[in-house]
């Protein structure tokens, strides 16, 4: 099954018209986690929202995933070792309060397992391909790296409140 | 939630706007906010009414948070009541740092960026979770 996502916060029908339209050519079914956009698509099973459960597992079961550049999909899809389709909302298109997807897909692109495509287009080409599966990421030095600083500065605070010298 | 392995040892409470996540990740100590965006202004006033209601309730002495308009109203609260704050900026921010976290500098005791060129002085970079 190939997983097509939107996020929880803001449509994005653009983009799910597009996946419709091209899910008829695809080798396999696609679901689509759609949101509160209008539109209502013909070619694959979708629901407005999934819950984090549920959607973990789907993530799980998928081949693929395709989605809008929103980083809770990126952690999920990069847990679960699975290839992705980013296509960012554009702000001129009301579709975010910023472009900061496309700022998004500038800094990840390239990265294992991720690819990007900016229109329908490049969409259509890379959901057609074959996506091996991305390389394990039990390293992530820069995120020990943050994780040891907070919890550094998370105990250092510790003592010194406890050792009676308020901020 | 990423987090949580470094702030596994403090015994941290945390506060989230899906309720599911505390059963996805076994969270025991575990409250939830109602979720909002500058695009809807009565949900933020209402997510900002449930974010000191929280603070006030549990006085934290501690927090952290990685945004975003949620976390800012935790953070500003959780300040005046005398915690010690710490703002992680979204990794989604990789042009420049993110509205809710330009608000929250003047209330952060530390102020983290996840992207090494956005890094200046009091915008500290010491990795990212991605």
């Amino acid at each position: 099954m190939i997983l097509l996502t939107v996020g929880t916060q803001l449509p994005f029908d653009r983009f799910v018209e597009i996946v419709d339209r091209l899910a008829p050519s695809l080798p396999e079914r696609v679901f689509a986690q759609v949101g509160q956009g209008s539109y209502r698509p013909q070619n694959m099973d979708w629901r407005p929202f999934v819950g984090p459960i549920e959607f973990e597992r789907l993530i799980n079961e998928c081949s693929l995933v395709i989605a809008h550049a929103g980083i809770g999909t990126v952690v999920m899809a990069q847990k679960h070792r699975k290839p992705m389709v980013l296509f960012p909302r554009r702000a001129a298109l009301d579709e975010h309060r910023n472009d900061h997807q496309l700022a998004t897909v500038r800094a990840l692109g390239g990265r294992s397992g991720i690819s990007v495509a900016l229109d329908e287009t490049e969409l259509a080409s890379l959901i057609s391909l074959h996506h091996p599966t991305p390389k394990p990421i039990e390293q992530l030095p820069d995120r020990d790296r943050l994780r040891n600083a907070i919890a550094a500065l998370v105990a250092e605070e510790r003592s010194r409140r406890s050792s009676g010298h308020r901020a | 939630m990423l987090l949580r392995p470094a702030l596994a040892p403090f015994d941290p409470i945390f506060a989230a706007t899906d309720a599911e996540l505390s059963k996805r990740d076994g969270v025991s100590r575990f409250y939830v906010l109602p979720d909002a965006n500058r695009d809807g202004p009565w949900r933020a006033f209402l997510c900002l009414l449930a974010s000191i209601r929280l603070v006030w309730r549990i006085r934290p002495s501690m927090l952290v948070t990685t945004g975003a308009l949620p976390g800012l109203f935790c953070l500003v609260a959780a300040r005046l009541c005398g915690a010690h704050t710490i703002w992680i900026d979204s990794i989604a921010n990789s042009d420049q740092p993110s509205l809710s976290g330009r608000w929250a500098r003047p209330f952060a005791h530390e102020w983290f960026t996840q992207w090494a060129h956005l890094a200046s002085d009091g915008r500290r970079y010491e990795g990212a979770l991605l």
